[in-house]
């Protein structure tokens, strides 16, 4: 069977949504939807025996095979991994939603089209192959993203975080596709696993750093590291369901998919590994850091996704370092990335939604006026427990485990020796360990200033009690599978990361089994890790007993200094500036945009005439001047004048009429009868059309033109004339091929019929220019006819003003 | 010859464009009338002025002047000529609407962006 369409299905069943919520009134639209993730999830399921093998699937579709681009689904450890989450949390979160939102409040028909638009979205991203249809998915991501944030479209804060998310990722996102082309280029193909195949032939050009740093872009602005986190807290106006599968689980984690995937292709360049393991542990400390200054629940939650995927983005830099030693101390990284991953996504799921469930039944999120929920909404506590606990890295959770990994892959990379990591890399441990005491302390502040202390229900909007049961099972099922995680750790790493950590590093094992990395959640009594987590523990109780002492400690930092102000500065100076800059030179008068287009004209004209050397004056070649061409060319010179320096409006049509006739001389002196009489014709035709509209004229004014306005006008001017002059002669003098006019004289009469050459060629050679010239002046004898006859009534030319 | 005519034409250039570039719209149309002038005339001289009969059969007549140029300056007399018309009625139009013949005041204002 193709299973590339699966990817389609989503989309497709998307289509039928809106019929759905508007006909089945009585059945809420949410439990449609349900059956396609589950569907999925179970299809997918049947795969996992195949990756654990270490073998992949691929199935695929043409799209514009010309050009190599196809839709290829190609199913490995990875990319199998990452849709079983999407598939099985997006089942979750449907289920979720579906007691989450209302069903005669809320326009479902949208949330579900968005939300399937999505899961198609994410599908592709995951698993498509080709780099270019990667692209496509990933962008999907992006709109379906905006739209989802944006649900609430009412609300001030929800089009800024959906615009501000936009921005971020779509921007980010093109620069991805730059290095896309990029490697497109190098490789010779779009495909990844081929990209993979034929690295040693690209893999030393000078731009292939350059194709690494632009996808990082990409995937630093997808996975909301720094600086570009900023975005993730605003998409927080999001609908909870939203926030639990987007912003925590799945869409953020595609620029983890994206550093995964290409790990292959990129970890031989230190500057990947600087990038992906430095940024990642700056992500790390600091949404840890910040989380803690937070009072939205959703906002604490916000910024510890930051900080976990910033740990995940460390530990893939740190599973790149395994290609440049065979110290088996560095292949523990990878798959730390990857179990934690799986944690953080269950965990973190977990947390959102039950940061839904307080705000749903208490009416608020703020967590000041929160506390002592732990009596009325008994479940909800041990869900958060669990999943805080997880978060926090406490045995008996499976955040614990891959918290201890983490440490362990970061206290190892003190001992790599490439790339300056023998005087920096001390530095990655002490960072991660007090990211870990900060993360502890955010955990146990989510769920301890929720759920106990005092109680203030009197002050909320609601009166809280626990969710419908409906509401509980998927939180609870993830909460379950948190604790599962602690208990067959090794069952998840067999099946589902060892596939995935294969995948990841295609080059340095041949069989899954071999990338497995046995866990245990007891290191003994000398182990490092151990230690640290029992340190980070102790710091981290004392810390979060006298939060009230330090926190605040975070009003030190004025707003102006943040990140955020520096993003709406930007974005205001932008908008300012270039309107500024436009109406700077955009001024509305037609005089400026002429003194650009001829002072352009005349400088390029002039600067490229002599910068190229095409000038050249032929003096052979001149004909020999006459005295009647002198006098005429006096006559015309005069008349020129003339029409500049006349005070009143006849004396100028008399002598632009002049000027008229002297052209009219030198064409009869240059042998052209036929131009003489028409010009003669034509030019007394034109005097007369200026007398006759003489009366309607007004009389020639100066409008107060300063001096210095005619100065620059005459300098432009004369810089106009000057180029005409140059190029006349030098185009003269400079004839490459023979003019094509020997053609014409030579079979004028015996190929039409005719004497005059002139006249043959305007009706017989080149007769289509005469068709057209008559239609011109047809034209402009119907709009002359127009413009006097019709008129807009003043009541019409009112009404086309409003 | 050439020389002479290529300094009259871009003399006469330089009076349309000088023109043009004022703020009165009837000096603007005295401009563009002067600027096809030009135009034709750098047409003709482009193509050489050495003939020494015009270009219709005739006995003997063998040196004719380039033909093409001259076919299409014709076009461009009669095509000049109709859009100076047009500009000119436009400019009646225009003076009689407006009651002014300042460019400076004849601009969009903000409101019409």
């Amino acid at each position: 069977m193709e299973f590339v369409w699966l990817i389609f299905l989503p989309a497709l069943a998307a289509l039928f949504i809106p019929t759905l919520f508007r006909r089945v009134a009585g059945i809420h639209t949410g439990w449609f939807v349900l059956i396609i993730p589950v569907v999925l999830f179970v299809y997918y399921s049947t795969y996992v025996p195949l990756t654990a093998s270490g073998e992949h699937a691929v199935s695929s579709f043409d799209w514009i095979p010309s050009l190599g681009i196809s839709f290829v689904s190609y199913l490995d450890g990875l990319s199998l991994l990452f849709t079983l989450l999407i598939t099985g949390i997006g089942a979750l979160v449907v289920l979720y939603s579906i007691f989450y939102l209302d069903r005669h409040k809320e326009k479902l028909g949208n949330f579900y089209v968005y939300l399937l638009l999505f899961m198609t979205a994410m599908l592709g991203v995951v698993q498509s192959d080709n780099i270019i249809s990667l692209y496509l998915f990933w962008e999907l991501t992006s709109i379906s993203s905006f739209l989802l944030i944006g649900y609430w479209y009412t609300r001030d804060g929800s089009r800024f975080g959906a615009l501000k998310s936009m921005m971020i990722t779509v921007g980010g996102g093109l620069m991805m596709l730059g290095g896309f082309v990029i490697l497109g280029i190098l490789g010779d193909t779009y495909s990844i696993r081929e990209l993979i195949s034929g690295l040693s032939d690209y893999s030393g050009d000078p731009l292939f750093t350059l194709a690494a740093v632009l996808l990082l872009f990409g995937a630093f602005t997808k996975s909301a590291q720094f600086p570009f986190y900023i975005w993730l807290p605003d998409a927080m106006e999001a609908p909870t369901p939203v926030s639990a599968y987007l912003h925590s689980a799945t869409m953020v984690k595609a620029g983890l998919y994206l550093v995964a995937r290409f790990t292959p292709i990129f970890a031989g360049s230190s500057v990947w590994i600087w990038l992906v393991s430095g940024i990642g542990l700056l992500t790390l400390m600091w949404g840890s850091f910040f989380a803690v200054k937070q009072t939205d629940l959703k906002g604490i939650l916000a910024f510890s996704t930051v900080s976990q995927l910033g740990l995940i983005m460390s530990l893939l830099g740190a599973g790149a370092i395994a290609y440049h030693s065979d110290d088996t101390l560095f292949r523990l990284a990878m798959f730390a990335a990857i179990f934690h991953l799986v944690n953080h996504a269950v965990f973190k799921g977990s947390l959102f939604m039950i940061a839904g469930i307080v705000d749903h039944e208490t009416g608020t999120r703020d967590i000041r006026k929160l506390g002592g929920l732990m009596s009325v909404m008994p479940i909800s506590f041990t869900v958060a427990f669990i999943g805080g606990l997880s978060m926090a890295g406490i045995p008996p959770f499976g955040g614990f485990l891959s918290k201890e990994l983490f440490l362990e892959s970061m206290v190892a990379l003190k001992h790599f020796e490439l790339f300056n990591f023998d005087t920096w890399g001390i530095l990655f441990p002490v960072i991660a360990w007090i990211a870990s005491v900060f993360t502890f302390v955010y955990s146990f502040y989510f769920v301890f200033k929720t759920f106990t202390g005092e109680k203030k229900f009197d002050k909320l909007p609601l009166k809280p009690h626990e969710a419908p049961i409906g509401m509980l099972i998927s939180p609870i099922i993830l909460a379950v599978s948190v604790i599962a995680l602690f208990f067959i750790p090794n069952v998840v790493g067999k099946w589902l990361v060892a596939p995935a950590v294969m995948a990841a590093q295609p080059q340095l094992y041949s069989m899954p089994s071999e990338a497995a990395v046995p866990v245990h959640a007891w290191h003994g009594i000398t182990s490092v890790p151990m230690w640290l987590t029992v340190g980070v523990i102790v710091i981290g109780t004392l810390l979060f007993t006298s939060i009230k002492k330090w926190q605040p400690v975070y009003g030190l930092q004025p707003e102006k200094l943040s990140l955020n102000a520096l993003y709406d500065g930007v974005m205001t100076f932008s908008e300012k500036g270039m309107n500024k800059l436009s109406r700077f030179y955009m001024n509305g008068l037609i005089r400026t945009y002429l003194l650009y287009m001829f002072s352009f004209f005349s400088v390029m004209t002039i600067v490229v005439l002599f910068a190229k050397g095409a000038f050249e004056l032929d003096m052979n070649s001149l004909s020999p001047i006459t005295l009647f061409a002198v006098l005429n060319s006096i006559v015309a010179i005069l008349g020129t004048g003339m029409v500049i320096m006349s005070k009143n409006r006849i004396s100028a049509i008399i002598a632009l009429g002049a000027v008229g006739y002297s052209v009219a001389l030198f064409f009869v002196l240059f042998k052209a009868p036929d131009l003489a009489l028409t010009q003669l014709v034509i030019e007394t035709i034109s005097v007369a059309l200026f007398l006759l509209a003489f009366r309607h004229l007004p009389a020639l004014k100066t409008h107060g033109e300063t001096k210095k306005n005619k100065v620059v006008n005459g300098i432009i001017a004369g810089g106009v004339g000057l180029s005409v002059t140059l190029v006349a002669l030098s185009a003269h003098s400079n004839k490459l091929v023979a003019s094509i006019s020997q053609f014409y004289k030579d079979t004028v009469h015996t190929e039409a019929g005719g004497g005059n050459i002139v006249n043959v060629i305007l009706v017989d050679y080149r007769g289509f220019d005469t068709l057209f010239e008559i239609a011109v002046l047809s034209i402009a004898g119907i709009a002359v006819l127009g413009m006097i006859r019709l008129r807009l009534s003043r009541k019409e030319s009112d009404d086309e003003k409003e | 010859m050439e020389l002479l005519m290529a300094i009259v034409a871009g003399l006469i250039f330089t009076a349309a464009i000088y023109l043009i570039l004022s703020r009165s719209l009837i000096k603007v149309i005295l401009g563009t009338g002067l600027l096809s002038h030009g135009a034709h005339l750098f047409i003709l001289t482009m193509g050489g002025l050495g003939g020494s009969s015009p270009p219709v059969l005739a006995d003997g007549a063998t040196n004719f002047a380039d033909p093409l140029p001259q076919a299409l300056i014709l076009t461009a007399i009669v095509i000049s000529f109709g859009v100076t018309a047009f500009i000119l009625v436009l400019a009646y139009r225009t003076y009689a609407v407006h009651k002014t013949d300042d460019l400076n005041s004849m601009k969009g204002n903000d409101e019409h962006d």
